[in-house]
């Protein structure tokens, strides 16, 4: 390390604001707070190119706690915001931060587009499965059944699974974190920042006022082990105390199975290949409790990056040094002389 | 016509001031392509012009029927043409339909030129006549003159190798050919265009030429037999320059992308796609190659919001639409106004509400641009008043947002979007550069601070070391941009968003009439496309003797300073406006109270005896 680079190089704590943190003491965020501040140092990202985008909600409030550029902007809508400033500044680092009411209910649509366009962004969603800010109604990735103000009897929408959605709009590098597992939390978001263009996180947050503990039944620690599977691409797809499941291919119901690794033989484990949308989406559609939850980067295949290709697009720029005042004059022109 | 009482050097041929041609056919007739083709000829033959065409709303209509119906007007001659104008001298219908639905725009005693040939029972059936118009008398108050156009072009492109059917296809040439032999214009031009349109078709663009020929071979033929004849038409001194046609939706995009030159931004135009604004994206579209960003969003707020993020990095931000896709941008134009970020938003306005009439034409949405988002939350507002305005407006609008860090409303509307008129090409290295730099000091810096004299807060862009700040749409504190809930500061940012865009009146020309004497009887004053009406109708009454001018007004928020003193040497003020008297209700509440309102809420522009009506009606009381 040279003294440049020892000069410039930032702590997490020189990533924090001067503002005070406004969430529930006790809340998921603040881990996740930590972990971003923690990934932003040791990638060595600086502080005036990276810029935090928020729609609203409890999780939107991050920009504000981030020393760097910020816009906590309307409810929904960080994935457009992100979009323009991008196609500004491509040469900008942009992470969205949104959470399941904000990127699922009143901005589902914008997630789907910054997903299959690939702009180039890190995009988290912080799912508790609730709306925090607005005091605990249920949300569109509420479990059926789930008594809230606005659902006293219980819900009866189905919920909708982030994970499985972001695959479904042709997402590129998708992920599942948990708020607690902080080193796992911080190697995805590393490898979310490094992948050219949207990088999805879905990180299950944990509401302590509204929805405490409704993901304990794979993130207690107690559950970890034989509930949540933790897979990293190349390694075989094992999971339980010691080891001792394993997830196979299902070829009757195209699809996985788990298998006991003390009864069949290890070679029967499948191998996890971030390359395989397929298996992406067999690894996300696992359904508590036949199957453990799978949490890591299920895929991580990258395509071409939206704004990159919109400068690619048509011909070069001013190549031939063509102006506005050439495309005016272009095509039927007449002149009205002072002396004709 | 206006006929003009000296006959022309031009053996035989009565004179005329202006002309207005109307072309209408089938939607495969090919009737844009002629009428923008009369537009350049009677340019070059020393006119002044506007043209406008008149799509079908359906994309693609059965053949012959009445709702496929293409047509094209334009008014051209030898005085300043601000209008397309009020009634129809020349109708050319290819087929019944077209005659069915255009007829009532010809002026009683006006010309019908129609091709007999698509005149078959089929066709009449199918435009829904009883009879055929051609053998009972309703077409009894017109010239008629009813020549087999169809079996013509056959003959006249027999030589040329196509088939019946594209053969039959030239016949849009044909008529256009007789229509240049009834005005004297050259065929040079059109020769030259259809060469180059055709360089790999020679083919066509020969049997076309036949055809034109043709047309104007005919008419020298006919005008023997008194059953036709030909005028010339009056030139006008156009102010010397390089000259094109233009749309408005051209100078629109061309106005953004001139203002993008000028202050040395990226322009980065967000929009989705509606009737009638689309046009602006698809111009800016073709300007990649000279730096402009165009991004078709996946709505209406995703392309306002992605706007929004143009102008925090530090880019042009533009979005367009028309009324109900503004309806959808509203809450975001709230949080351009919260974080005092420049934005342009542009309004093509089209009959409402809701999907109303697409691709009509109304300025019912100066009510929405004014008041149209929660809070209290000013939005400076200008107008284009007509095709070629829309680049100057354009740029103004531009220099409002970055000067004073504000979003902008730029009204235009489906009537000027689609309307066009020779246009002198502005030099861009001559037009005023628009000098915004970004807030780069870190010393002392937050994002609220302020210029002393615009109020403008600072611009910091990403990308700019030490001046890492976050915005956002919850209230910022006036001396440290944190946020704040507290409630002296609301008010004072309050007042401050106001003060700063009423200070931009500070900036904007004094207010002169258009037309007439800054005092007098009446001021009739517009906003937008009334524009052209109402310029003619106060020419006309002013040539009587009377003491009638014309205030134009671009700028709607903030009105000119000048604007109420300038109005209060008037007896009387008349406004025009194609709402329910939106604006009316506006000057009332700025306290000129003796405004009278002039609504019309057909989908349709005034005419200009509308306006002149209603200005004698005031006069007469006025003289009382
Ligand atoms: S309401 Fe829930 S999500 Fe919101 S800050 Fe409190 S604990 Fe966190």
């Amino acid at each position: 390390m040279n003294e440049l680079t020892m000069q410039s190089a930032l702590t997490p704590a020189d990533f924090a604001t001067d503002q005070e943190v406004r969430w529930c003491p006790g809340c998921g965020d603040y881990a996740v707070l930590k972990a971003v501040k923690t990934v932003l140092a040791d990638v060595g990202a600086k502080r005036e190119n990276t810029v935090f985008i928020s729609g609203i909600g409890c999780a939107a409030r991050f920009p504000y706690y981030i020393d760097t550029y910020g816009f906590h902007t309307i409810h929904g809508r960080a994935p457009a915001v992100a979009t323009g400033v991008l196609l500004a500044n491509p040469d900008l680092d942009v992470w969205v931060i949104t959470g399941d009411g904000d990127g699922l209910s009143i901005g589902g649509n914008h997630l789907m587009h910054v997903l299959r366009r690939n702009v180039n962004c890190q995009i988290l969603l912080f799912n508790n499965e609730t709306y925090g800010l607005t005091k605990g109604q249920y949300s569109p990735t509420s479990r059926v059944a789930t008594r809230s103000p606005s659902t006293p009897s219980g819900s009866i929408d189905h919920p909708v699974d982030p994970t499985q959605y972001a695959l479904g709009c042709g997402a590129n590098f998708v992920a599942r974190a948990v708020d607690t597992q902080v080193k796992q939390l911080v190697e995805i978001l590393k490898a979310a920042y490094r992948h050219p263009g949207a990088a999805f996180v879905e990180i299950f947050q944990n509401c302590i006022v509204f929805n405490e503990d409704v993901f304990d039944d794979f993130t207690a620690r107690a559950n970890v082990a034989d509930n949540q599977i933790q897979v990293e691409d190349s390694a075989p797809l094992v999971y339980g105390v010691d080891g001792d499941r394993a997830l196979a291919f299902d070829a009757d119901a195209l699809g996985l199975k788990t298998i006991d690794m003390r009864a069949d033989s290890p070679t029967s484990a499948l191998v996890h290949n971030a390359k395989n949308r397929n298996l992406a989406f067999a690894l996300a559609r696992m359904a508590r409790p036949t199957f453990p939850m799978a949490t890591g980067i299920l895929y991580d295949n990258p395509g071409p990056v939206y704004e990159v290709e919109m400068a690619n697009v048509g011909s070069a720029v001013r190549q031939d040094g063509k102006s506005l005042q050439d495309v005016m004059h272009a095509g039927f022109t007449w002149t009205v002389g002072e002396t004709s | 016509m206006d006929t003009l009482v000296e006959e022309s050097a031009h053996a035989a041929r009565e004179a005329v001031e202006t002309v207005v041609v109307r072309l209408a056919g089938d939607s495969g007739d090919g009737i844009q392509v002629v009428g923008a083709q009369i537009g350049l000829a009677s340019a070059l033959s020393g006119n002044d012009l506007e043209t406008f065409p008149d799509f079908p709303a359906e994309v693609r209509a059965p053949v012959g029927t009445t709702y496929g119906v293409s047509a094209y007007q334009i008014h051209f001659g030898g005085r300043s043409i601000k209008t397309i104008g009020d009634e129809v001298d020349v109708l050319v219908a290819l087929n019944p339909a077209a005659l069915k639905t255009n007829l009532a725009t010809l002026k009683n005693g006006g010309i019908v030129l129609i091709d007999a040939g698509a005149f078959t029972s089929r066709n009449i059936a199918k435009a829904g006549y009883e009879t055929s118009p051609l053998e009972d008398d309703s077409l009894g108050p017109y010239q008629l003159f009813a020549p087999d156009i169809s079996k013509l072009t056959m003959e006249s492109v027999k030589e040329s190798g196509l088939n019946k059917k594209a053969s039959l296809r030239c016949k849009n040439f044909w008529a256009l050919g007789l229509v240049y032999w009834m005005f004297d214009r050259k065929r040079q031009p059109t020769r030259d265009w259809l060469n180059q349109k055709f360089a790999t078709n020679p083919d066509v663009a020969n049997a076309n030429i036949a055809a034109l020929d043709a047309g104007h071979a005919y008419g020298e033929t006919v005008e023997a037999t008194g059953e036709i004849a030909g005028y010339t038409v009056q030139r006008i001194d156009m102010a010397p320059g390089l000259y094109r046609s233009v749309t408005g939706s051209e100078a629109l995009a061309w106005g953004l992308a001139a203002a993008a030159e000028l202050s040395g931004r990226k322009l980065v135009f967000s929009s989705y796609p509606i009737t009638p604004a689309s046009p602006v994206l698809h111009t800016l579209a073709r300007l990649r190659d000279i730096g402009v960003v165009t991004f078709q969003a996946e709505d209406e707020i995703a392309a306002v919001c992605a706007a929004i993020g143009v102008a925090y990095a530090g880019g042009l931000g533009v979005t367009s639409s028309s009324g109900p896709g503004i309806s959808l941008k509203q809450e975001a134009m709230g949080l351009a106004v919260s974080t005092e970020l420049p934005l342009i938003i542009v309004n093509t306005q089209r009959a409402g509400p809701s999907t109303g009439m697409p691709t009509k034409t109304e300025q019912s949405d100066l009510n929405q641009a004014l008041y149209g988002r929660h809070g209290e939350s000013p939005i400076p507002v200008l107008a284009a008043r007509s095709p070629a305005d829309c680049f100057d407006v354009a740029v103004e609008a531009a220099r409002i947002a970055l000067c004073f860090m504000t979003p902008v409303i730029l009204l235009s509307d489906g009537f000027i979007a689609n309307a066009s008129g020779p246009w002198k090409l502005p030099d861009l290295s001559k037009l005023p550069r628009i000098e915004v730099s970004n807030h780069t000091d870190r010393e002392g810096f937050h994002a609220f601070l302020r210029d002393p004299e615009t109020l403008a807060r600072a611009w910091a862009v990403p990308g700019t070391p030490g001046c890492e700040h976050r915005i956002g749409g919850i209230e910022k504190d006036f001396s440290t941009g944190h946020i704040s809930y507290d409630p002296d500061n609301h008010q004072k940012m309050t007042d401050v968003r106001a003060a700063k865009v009423a200070g931009i009146a500070a900036s904007v020309p004094a207010l002169a009439p258009d037309q007439g004497e800054a005092d007098g009887d009446l001021a009739v004053i517009g906003w937008g496309s009334t524009y052209g009406p109402i310029s003619r109708a106060v020419t006309n009454v002013r040539a009587r003797g009377h003491r009638v001018s014309h205030v134009h007004l671009r700028h709607l928020r903030p009105f000119a300073s000048n604007q109420q003193e300038l109005l209060a040497g008037f007896k009387r003020v008349l406004a025009p406006e194609m709402n329910a008297g939106q604006l009316v209700r506006l000057m009332r509440a700025e306290g000129c109270t003796r405004i009278e309102g002039l609504s019309k809420v057909t989908g349709k522009p005034f005419l200009v005896r509308e306006i002149e009506a209603a200005i004698f009606a005031r006069l007469e009381t006025t003289d009382e």
